[in-house]
């Protein structure tokens, strides 16, 4: 798979790999960029607006020294005091690692299943496919407020619930490949020469399927950011005190009409994010199609 | 002298931006007369089909398209009014292109695309266009015209298909068809009868026809007069019993030789390298590259048409000087 | 078409029963809705005869059959919190939801396929790139945030438009606005793209050396053909609009089923829960199946085939 080079040409993959390796760097160096602690409450510098200056005792102990005494809060503070850029620098640890997460599970479970009812078909098949059907039959986010609310929130809930929501993609792509290989007389041939079922799945199915799942992980994990966001401004994502950008604008949604700044910030973050990740996959589609692997 | 039906000269096609322009059809011209069935050969890449479509301004998003004199009947094709060239495709022009099932529209039925025509250029009423879509298909050999009118271009085989198009084409009583490729796509046991369909419609109605193929051995049958091109340019138009007598142009001998299996053994079979995406503008002829009697002048200068005999026109430098030893010279 | 449509309606059936019984399922595993419904200090006595006076002291199949039954003649149980009828709160709710689906879908589509002619007419000029930018807007951020930012433009700073609640058509305006824009802007690219491919096609070469107008190839020809991926898709984006639906009607204090089915779920009403569900995948299923109908009688290919 000749990965690089050729993913620089389209302007879109390149300005969509720009924005994913900043809001990856972000997320990374965010205890360094971060001026404020994100967590740590200050009521008495409630709903400051954008460039406005706390009290220099607001500053909080272990941030940088120079911004302990300026205590800018670039872009305001929330409705218990929290410093918005920090929550929303640290906020892009949480989307990314939550979005990945549920993408990889995702992606490993619809596999597993795309492979298993390929290759053996069956009864295996049948009721996959049915469950399929079950499942998209009716929206998505609906029963993803049922389940998290029936069984409880937190992050695991929400990266498992996350990644059921694209699961069903992968099965299909890894299904298909597997029913042509299946015709195409390897397995028979393997088997002659001793191989197990796994071995067959790894060695020859794998490989081929890699470079779709790579263009179907990107617009995946673009869903789960989106869907995460709207699972915590409901109420029932992640736990409304952690620095997500989804409970960020759950937060400001009570005070959207006196500080509108706690609304719009995790939203522009949220944008950027997952434009960054969809033109990076749309470039990769771009590359991988003309190969003709469809 | 009567004038041409057509009358063609210096066109030229290009395509591509400011930066990458690239010539596919360069300075040519011809005439063609009422009533004439003229045959314009070359391979893919010649520019054939091109040179047609830019008549009606039908070229692709990108092409440019210019011409000394592009005059149907008197009237400059080029410089009609969007109104006026409507006027003139399907009704005075008509085409009937090469892949009947990618011609027709797949969701409407062959009796709307029929009598659009009819309502488009006659103002016929829908009942009175019927009735005529009806006498069409009757005359292209189409059995039970009025079910056929109801059904979908899935529904019909190749042959009936291509059929179904020259219907089209002549329902806005054209005077000049142009026919592209008509039989390529079609089994070589319908070939013959399209062939033999469109010659007989001509003699009925008068009609000029332009043949455009590849295939030469059809030109044969069929043509008065041929034009053989090759990389944009016109590099032979003869009378079609001249030419298969005795092609003056290399190339043109070269496909005679093909279809005559006593090519020359010095020129290089013209279908075993592939025609090179060379612009067809660069200066030199353009056949250099694989002819036996290329020399230092048709590498570096174009050449020029030339008249012989009063009727044939061909386009290069070893002719001149006698020296070529294609027969008949 | 007849036994397509039946083969179609069947599977139809039986995936309704399977999203009822999943939802039954998942819904009793959530938790006793008993200790929701009585307080604190009731006795364990107490809390079995409200079990046994509300059947959940039944066997788990045994209460699915009932409901199965019960729904078949549109009764969907009492709500827990509420003590009304199912069925009844969906019924009042229901309208206001559809009001607002209808209204969202029929703009996304109708100002979808419209832009979309237009950006494929004006390829690569303002229009096209304006087009463009409102379509990726509306993919990249939450639909909700675009609602509330909306709400800050409109309702707060130029004091046009409503904040929230419904009423009249000033109050449409805005929730409408925010659930149709993700849809809009994917059917606006889709239809472009599949104009552009009409538009370089032979047919419609075919049609133009007819002697047609440009506005007679269009809207004769090019339109019908554009159609098609517009209607597969469509049927796609309603179920995607349903579900965004959800957040949408509470943003703007829409009273729909949305609203009510978030605040069931956070209260673990789930008779409500599993009614709405009910009714929402039966109309999806509605939907699917017109669309698939829809298709066979555009592109008359597709009817040979079952």
């Amino acid at each position: 798979m000749k990965f690089p080079m050729s993913l620089y040409r389209s302007p879109q993959t390149r300005t969509g790999l720009i924005l994913l390796t900043f809001v990856v760097v972000v997320a990374l160096a965010a205890p360094l960029l971060a001026p404020f602690s994100p967590v740590n409450v200050d009521p008495s510098a409630r709903l400051l607006p954008p460039l406005s200056r706390g009290l220099a005792s607001s500053a909080q102990s272990g941030a940088p020294a120079v911004h302990a005494e300026t205590a800018l809060h670039l872009l305001g503070t929330d409705s218990v005091g929290r410093d918005v850029l920090s929550r929303l620098i640290y906020g892009s640890r949480l989307s990314l690692t939550v979005g990945f997460l549920a993408v990889l599970i995702s992606a490993v479970f619809g596999s597993l299943v795309g492979s298993l009812s390929g290759y053996w078909g069956g009864w295996v098949e049948a009721s996959s496919a049915w469950l399929i059907d079950v499942q998209l039959s009716f929206p998505f986010l609906l029963l993803a407020i049922f389940l998290l609310g029936a069984l409880g929130g937190g992050t695991l809930a929400v990266v498992l619930v996350l990644a059921l929501g694209t699961w069903v993609n992968y099965a299909r792509i890894v299904r298909a490949q597997v029913l042509s290989i299946k015709n195409q007389g390897y397995v028979e041939a393997a088997h002659a020469t001793g191989a197990g079922t796994l071995r067959i799945l790894f060695v020859h199915i794998l490989p081929n399927t890699l470079s779709p799942i790579c263009v179907v992980g990107s617009f995946s994990m673009a869903l789960a950011i989106l869907t995460e966001a709207g699972l915590s401004f409901l109420g029932v994502g992640l736990d409304p005190s952690t620095p997500s950008w989804g409970t960020m604008l759950n937060d400001g949604r009570d005070y959207l009409l006196t500080a509108w700044w706690i609304a719009t910030m995790p939203g522009i973050a949220i944008g950027v994010t997952v434009l960054g990740v969809t033109l990076f996959g749309e470039g990769l589609r771009e590359l991988l199609d003309p190969r003709g692997l469809r | 002298m009567s004038a041409s039906i057509l009358d063609v000269e210096g066109l030229s096609i290009s395509f591509g931006g400011p930066a990458r322009r690239k010539q596919v059809v360069t300075d040519v011209s011809f005439k063609v007369e009422r009533g004439e069935a003229l045959g314009i050969v070359g391979e893919s890449g010649s520019g054939k089909t091109l040179t047609m479509l830019s008549l009606l301004r039908l070229l692709p998003r990108g092409a440019d398209a210019r011409a000394v004199r592009a005059s149907f009947d008197g009237r400059d094709l080029f410089s009609l009014t969007p109104a006026a060239l409507h006027n003139v495709r399907g009704r005075e022009i008509a085409v009937v292109f090469q892949d009947p099932l990618t011609a027709l529209n797949p969701v409407l039925t062959i009796g709307r695309q029929i009598t659009e025509v009819l309502r488009l250029h006659f103002r016929s009423s829908a009942t009175d266009a019927r009735r005529r879509a009806v006498e069409l298909l009757t005359s292209v050999g189409i059995p039970d015209p009025p079910l056929r009118l109801r059904q979908y271009p899935h529904e019909f085989s190749g042959g009936m298909r291509q059929r179904v198009t020259i219907a089209m084409a002549l329902a806005g009583e054209p005077r000049l068809l142009i026919a592209d490729e008509p039989t390529t796509a079609l089994d070589v046991t319908v070939q013959a009868d399209i062939v033999t369909l469109i010659q007989r419609l001509q003699r009925e109605k008068g009609l000029t026809v332009i043949w455009v193929t590849h295939d030469l051995a059809l030109l044969a049958r069929i043509a008065d007069r041929v034009l053989v091109m090759y990389a944009g340019r016109v590099v032979e138009d003869a009378p079609a019993g001249k030419l298969f007598a005795a092609p003056k142009h290399p190339y043109a001998r070269t496909l005679l030789g093909s279809i005559r299996q006593d090519a020359p053994k010095r020129n290089r079979a013209a279908s075993s390298i592939p025609l090179t995406a060379a612009d067809a503008g660069a200066a030199g002829c353009p056949f250099a590259p694989r002819c036996a009697e290329a020399r230092e002048q048709c590498r570096n200068v174009s050449p020029v048409l030339k008249v012989y005999g009063g009727d044939t026109r061909a386009a290069c430098w070893a002719l001149d000087d006698g020296s070529t030893r294609g027969p008949g010279s | 078409m007849f036994s397509f449509a039946i083969g179609k309606l069947l599977r139809a059936a039986t995936v309704l029963l399977g999203v009822s019984f999943l939802t039954f399922i998942i819904g009793h595993a959530s938790g006793d809705p008993v200790l929701l419904m009585v307080r604190g200090d009731a006795t364990a006595q107490q809390k079995a005869d409200l079990r046994h006076s509300l059947g959940l002291d039944r066997p788990v199949l045994a209460q699915y059959v009932s409901y199965v039954g019960n729904a078949l003649r549109g009764d969907l149980g009492i709500s827990y919190r509420q003590r009304i009828a199912v069925g009844q709160l969906i019924r009042l709710r229901l309208p206001n939801s559809l009001e607002l689906a209808g209204a969202a879908f029929t703009t996304a589509i109708i100002l979808g396929f419209a832009l979309g002619i237009l950006a494929a007419l004006n390829r690569d000029r303002v229009v096209d790139h304006a087009v463009a930018g409102l379509s990726i807007l509306g993919q990249v951020v939450p639909g909700f945030w675009l609602g509330l930012m909306l709400v800050l433009l409109f309702a707060v700073h130029w004091q046009i438009l409503p904040v929230s609640g419904s009423g009249d058509l000033a109050h449409l305006v805005l929730p409408a606005v925010t659930l149709a824009l993700p849809t809009l802007g994917r059917m606006a690219r889709l239809v472009r793209a599949g104009m552009l491919d009409v538009l370089n096609s032979d047919y419609i070469r075919t049609a133009r050396a007819k002697g047609l107008s440009e506005r007679q190839v269009l809207l004769g020809h090019a339109a019908k053909n554009a159609l098609l991926p517009l209607v597969t898709q469509a049927g796609l984006e309603f179920g995607d609009m349903v579900g965004s639906a959800f957040i949408i009607e509470t943003v703007f204090a829409w009273p729909g089923i949305g609203r009510m089915v978030v605040n069931a779920v956070l209260q673990r009403d789930f008779l409500v829960v599993q009614g709405c569900v009910l009714v929402t995948a039966a109309g999806f299923v509605v939907i699917n199946l017109t669309v698939d109908l829809l298709y066979a009688w555009i592109d008359p290919r597709v009817r040979g085939r079952s």
